[in-house]
């Protein structure tokens, strides 16, 4: 048997994109999204995830080195394709390049989200207030805006090839359904994320 | 008839493989009914371009003139398609021809399309039938997968679908949708079936069906109508099946 090694990095890429990386997003999102029901809410919630057992591993395991793995390997990807949107303007296409382009907003807005909320603070946890400081600017708020969008595109249609790339969807019938599934988790997503940062920024 | 219609090329020339690419117009009288072809075919007539001046005649790749064995694509008005089938009444003036961008080229707008017949290698798009000895009939067909068959069968390797998709260039090692379509199709033989393993091992080599970024744009521009994506989805499934028989060991794996 040759070794395949592209052929499985490629398949881990994809797999790590859902599970864990997509899962946390969610999960990420809904958390947060106790600062809408209040600051002590937010808080609680925060200090609980904050205080799960083997927090630093699981961070590890689960959050950092996949989202490195999928990160360096995702701007190889992005760097080995020649988009052609101007001469072939198809849908998926489109979204082929979107992807990419999402891909590396993410990229930016991750590094730059993991160091101002998790490094700089040091071990203490993110609190309601460091949140609102942050977003009480409007610049920030845009920027975690357009970090926040793009990073939840990139998981709904990432979504949408980790079907096809497992072989889910085979059937254009059911890849069409599947792309009307992955919309309203895109709309759904940044609904849920969107809201979290308009209380942070605005206090409603 | 007081003045003569005439029809605009142009053309994207290239002497040779190492030597670098020029543009030529040519002006050539219009004829009702007439296809990019014909339209070469009176510049080999009377090579001169728009400015007067004589050069030689462009030279470009044909055979069957009926899109069914795909030697004559290359990229008119900036999408890549059969030249035979490219009717001049459809096409918006002036009509660009250039060679295929993801092949070598040999001469103007003829191209080397012969890294379609290595990824048919790579995949070992063909069915093994020879022995040392008469092996007899193979398994039957069902009549209803023969049809459905058919329609891969199609496929010309014209090229087409390699240059509209975005990952095939030469920063990548990608062998493009029409060799992964082809080892379905040889899959889906009852014969063929025999080596399926072999042809999903080949998908999973460098350059194999990891580097489809599900952009679609081979379904939509393949000439024969191929379903190159749900090709593609299928051979994930199987790849990933056949994988997963590599590693944890399978009586089936073959």
């Amino acid at each position: 048997m040759a070794e395949h090694r592209e052929f499985l990095t490629r398949r881990l890429h994809s797999l790590l994109g859902v599970i864990p990386i997509g899962i946390f997003l969610v999960q990420h999102l809904v958390v947060n999204h106790f600062a809408v029901y209040g600051e002590e809410n937010f808080n609680k919630a925060a200090d609980f995830m904050h205080g799960l057992p083997f927090r630093l591993l699981l961070e590890f395991v689960v959050i950092y080195l996949p989202i490195l793995f999928h990160a360096i390997l995702g701007v190889y990807i992005v760097f080995v394709a020649r988009s052609n949107t101007k001469n072939y303007g198809f849908f998926r296409n489109w979204m082929f390049v979107l992807q990419r382009v999402t891909g590396i907003i993410t990229f930016v807005y991750i590094v730059w989200h993991v160091w101002e909320t998790r490094i700089q603070i040091g071990s203490q946890g993110a609190d309601y207030s460091l949140m609102e400081g942050i977003l009480s600017s409007p610049f920030m708020f845009w920027f975690y805006i357009i970090g926040l969008i793009a990073t939840v595109f990139h998981f709904a249609n990432g979504l949408w090839s980790f079907f096809v790339t497992w072989g889910i969807t085979q059937s254009p019938k059911s890849q069409k359904i599947a792309t009307y599934a992955t919309v309203v988790v895109f709309l759904a997503l940044s609904y849920v994320g969107v809201r979290t940062l308009i209380t942070f920024a605005y206090g409603v | 008839m007081a003045e003569q219609k005439t029809v605009t090329f142009i053309i994207t020339r290239q002497a040779g493989p190492d030597s670098a690419p020029y543009k030529e117009t040519f002006n050539i009288p219009y004829k009702k009914n007439m296809n990019v072809i014909s339209g070469l075919m009176e510049i080999r007539q009377n090579p001169v371009t728009a400015d007067g001046k004589k050069t030689s005649p462009v030279q470009w790749d044909m055979n069957c003139l009926e899109e069914v064995c795909g030697a004559c694509s290359m990229v008119i008005n900036g999408t890549a398609r059969q030249s035979c089938a490219a009717l001049v009444d459809q096409l918006e003036q002036p009509i660009r021809l250039e060679p295929m961008s993801t092949f070598p080229v040999v001469r103007d707008l003829i191209v080397d399309r012969e890294r379609m017949f290595d990824a048919l290698k790579q995949v070992k798009a063909w069915i093994p039938i020879d022995g040392t000895h008469d092996l007899g009939p193979g398994p039957r067909m069902p009549e209803k997968k023969r049809q459905w068959a058919y329609e891969l069968s199609k496929c010309m390797s014209c090229g087409v679908c390699l240059e509209a998709c975005p990952n095939v260039n030469d920063k990548s090692n990608f062998i493009g949708p029409a060799a992964l379509s082809q080892a379905r199709l040889f899959n889906a033989h009852p014969t063929g079936e025999m080596n399926a393993s072999e042809r999903l091992n080949g998908l999973m080599e460098d350059g194999g069906i990891d580097g489809c970024g599900n952009s679609q744009n081979c379904v939509q521009v393949c000439p024969k109508g191929i379903p190159l994506t749900t090709s593609i989805a299928a051979m994930n499934r199987a790849t990933n099946i056949q994988a997963f028989k590599n590693f944890f060991g399978s009586d089936n794996a073959h």
